[in-house]
């Protein structure tokens, strides 16, 4: 059985709509993502999963326990570490984790095997309050926290948000081992660098999902060309571009704009005098291959997903 | 009952932590039983007298040099006229005035009596009352005397009644006898009231709230946990404010200790549970403190802590059928001043029990929805 069955969730606050009718399964030891932009829904999914949360419609089970009947059961069984840092700030780095651990009806010494990998980074200021500690460590913390009664199942909202690249990185890693134990991981993320790190991602927008599948399935869907451009003017460029026969769509992306165009038959040479005949200088176009994020700007503006 | 412990444990922990919090807990509160006890006071001394003396008599001197050798009284000079009165209350330069009318002390030997004429402003209405009350006396006194040295009859004779007042329980009248245990019980309602309320609602502005929720810890545990270290210092403020009243006021306990405990007990459970609703209302700490600043000062303003609660419109009456700090004001004075036993206070007892039980079970109620 799915570790996660999601039936046709739907959760509104007031006449806002934010989860319509989502349903999804994820697999046993599934390292699962949820991209998508502030304000898809993707906190609420959380929330209703890890029982904070009752949903309007249809039913979710995590572990094999819904989530409304099941609810006591369930929170032995579920790891929530929730977007914005949570544990007590004038509580010290042990402390915390003993507390949660208590709470949980266990001690630190008997699940240290599993944090300690992550502990012993935080083990030199162990006696430091939590709220002292940097961003990057704050999260290894809460992860700590989150893990100290070996949950069946792991839901991390936004655990990457707001921390530098490294601690990002370092953070993806741990997850990916703690993964390779067998824990069921449900992570969201508004940046979609981070999909190609999970076994399957959804995106969602505005309370539904757009598509389900693996990080490379999921670039594959995008078939049609697609170009990197850059020149003098940024702004005018687009502004240019947006408005060519050729065009599917454009975005920037850094330095380059990415430009997907209608058909195969459009070649480069022929953006080239298009963009020359708009007094445009230094210009450079390459093709590439298309990346998580053309994907998910592709499935935002398509009005019926694919999946 | 593990998690009971070390909930218990981490809130002492994070007590101690915010020594600010921890100071302001234990410092304010005797400050405000001290200067609440000196200073909020009733008795009503340094009045100013003027007076009109339209007689200039032998007898209307003594009259007027009866008012001048008291302590409540200060003679602030004669007045020319009755428009000159009215003006002097006016100013607000004296709280009385005195009127002699002309003929006084002929009317006085003549006819055996007279009228004199007290003005009072009367915005402080109990201050005018309690002035009106010594002037009469005084004058009353002085009626008396003049009786005396007139009637030629042997003062025996004279049938005349005389009151001898008795003060029981507040010998003296002392103020700060009759404000000490009421403030102790109020100082009870600030820490377990105001206090724990804030303290449950910063858990949820730091998300700290969401996190216990999803863990399996039961109702009961988290508010047994958040309730027993308010108890704890409440009744460790309790001791300190029992012990300033003994020795820095010197009021006697009258009544049991114990039984004074096991109110002080019930009191602080029954403002836990005050607490816990209060922050199941709020969502932040703003909120909180609004919401219980309005209940507290509603509930310390019609308690009979300063005014008697009898003398209150009947619908305020009415309104303190809910309030806990009148019975536990009731209860602290009784018990400390007069020596009730527990028998004299059981309605006391049940009412406050039955409060305390309407607002633990309300409160866990309403902490159930907001999960």
């Amino acid at each position: 059985m799915d570790a996660i069955i999601i039936e046709n969730v739907s959760k509104s606050y007031g006449e806002t709509p934010a989860v319509s009718a989502i349903s999804l399964s994820i697999r046993p030891g599934e390292l699962f993502g949820l991209i998508g932009p502030d304000g898809a829904g993707k906190t609420t999914l959380f929330k209703i999963l890890v029982t904070l949360l009752l949903p309007d419609q249809g039913r979710a089970t995590v572990a094999g326990y819904d989530v409304v009947k099941d609810y006591k059961a369930l929170r032995q069984l579920v790891g929530y570490m929730p977007g914005r840092f949570s544990l007590y700030p004038d509580l010290s780095v042990q402390e915390n984790l003993a507390f949660f651990a208590t709470v949980f009806g266990t001690t630190i010494p008997e699940n240290y095997p599993l944090i300690q990998e992550i502990y012993s980074q935080l083990e030199p200021f162990k006696d430091r309050r939590a709220g002292q500690l940097s961003g990057g460590m704050k999260q290894k913390l809460a992860l700590c926290c989150a893990l100290i009664h070996k949950p069946e199942v792991l839901f991390l909202d936004e655990p990457t948000t707001g921390v530098d690249a490294v601690s990002r990185k370092e953070f993806w890693d741990m997850l990916r081992k703690l993964n390779e134990r067998g824990l069921t991981t449900l992570v969201s993320t508004p940046y979609m660098d981070e999909a190609s790190r999970c076994d399957r991602v959804a995106f969602m927008q505005t309370g539904t999902v757009l598509a389900v599948d693996t990080p490379s399935a999921i670039t594959n869907r995008f078939t049609k060309p697609l170009y990197a451009v850059r020149a003098t003017d940024t702004y005018q460029l687009i502004q240019d571009l947006r408005l060519a026969p050729f065009t599917e769509s454009c975005y920037a992306f850094g330095e380059f704009l990415h430009l997907t165009v209608k058909s195969a038959a459009v070649s480069d040479r022929q953006i080239d005098s298009y963009l020359l005949d708009n007094n445009h200088r230094n210009i450079k176009i390459h093709p590439i291959q298309p990346g998580i994020e053309d994907t998910f700007m592709a499935l935002m503006t398509q009005p019926e997903p694919t999946a | 009952m593990n998690r009971i412990r070390y909930m218990v444990e981490k809130e002492i922990r994070q007590l101690r932590r915010n020594p600010v919090l921890l100071r302001i807990m234990i410092l304010a509160p005797i400050m405000q039983l001290i200067l609440l006890s000196y200073a909020a006071n009733y008795e009503v001394k340094n009045l100013n007298i003027a007076v009109v003396d339209g007689d200039h008599t032998t007898y209307s001197q003594r009259l007027v040099g009866k008012f001048r050798h008291l302590d409540n009284f200060n003679l602030t000079g004669y007045l020319s006229s009755d428009k000159k009165a009215r003006q002097t209350l006016l100013a607000g330069d004296a709280d009385l005035v005195l009127v002699i009318p002309p003929h006084f002390e002929r009317d006085l030997e003549k006819a055996g009596s007279t009228t004199v004429q007290l003005l009072l402003n009367a915005i402080d209405g109990s201050k005018a009352g309690i002035a009106n009350g010594y002037a009469t006396a005084i004058i009353r006194d002085f009626s008396a005397d003049i009786l005396a040295e007139t009637k030629v009859v042997s003062p025996g004779v004279v049938s005349q009644l005389t009151i001898e007042n008795q003060y029981w329980y507040n010998p003296k009248l002392e103020y700060k006898t009759f404000m000490v245990p009421g403030v102790l019980f109020e100082l009870l309602l600030l820490v377990g009231g105001l206090v724990s309320a804030l303290n449950i609602v910063r858990e949820k502005e730091i998300g700290t709230m969401e996190q216990l929720n999803v863990t399996p810890i039961r109702k009961h545990e988290f508010i047994l946990g958040k309730s027993i270290p308010f108890v704890i210092v409440g009744l460790g403020l309790f001791t300190v404010g029992l012990l300033l009243g003994r020795f820095l006021f010197q009021i006697r306990i009258e009544g049991s200790v114990a039984l004074m405990y096991v109110f002080a007990l019930l009191f602080l459970i029954l403002c836990v549970g005050l607490g816990l609703l209060i922050s199941t209302l709020a969502e932040n700490q703003q909120q909180a403190l609004f919401v219980s600043f309005f209940v507290l000062v509603l509930f310390i303003l019609l308690s009979g802590l300063f005014a008697s609660t009898e003398n209150m419109p009947v619908w305020a009456q009415w309104l303190n059928w809910l309030n806990p700090l009148k019975y536990i004001i009731e209860v602290g004075r009784n018990v400390m001043l007069k020596g009730s036993t527990f028998a004299d206070v059981s309605r006391q007892f049940f009412v406050l029990g039955g409060m305390a039980v309407g607002l633990l079970l309300l409160a866990s109620w309403r902490y159930r929805k907001t999960v």
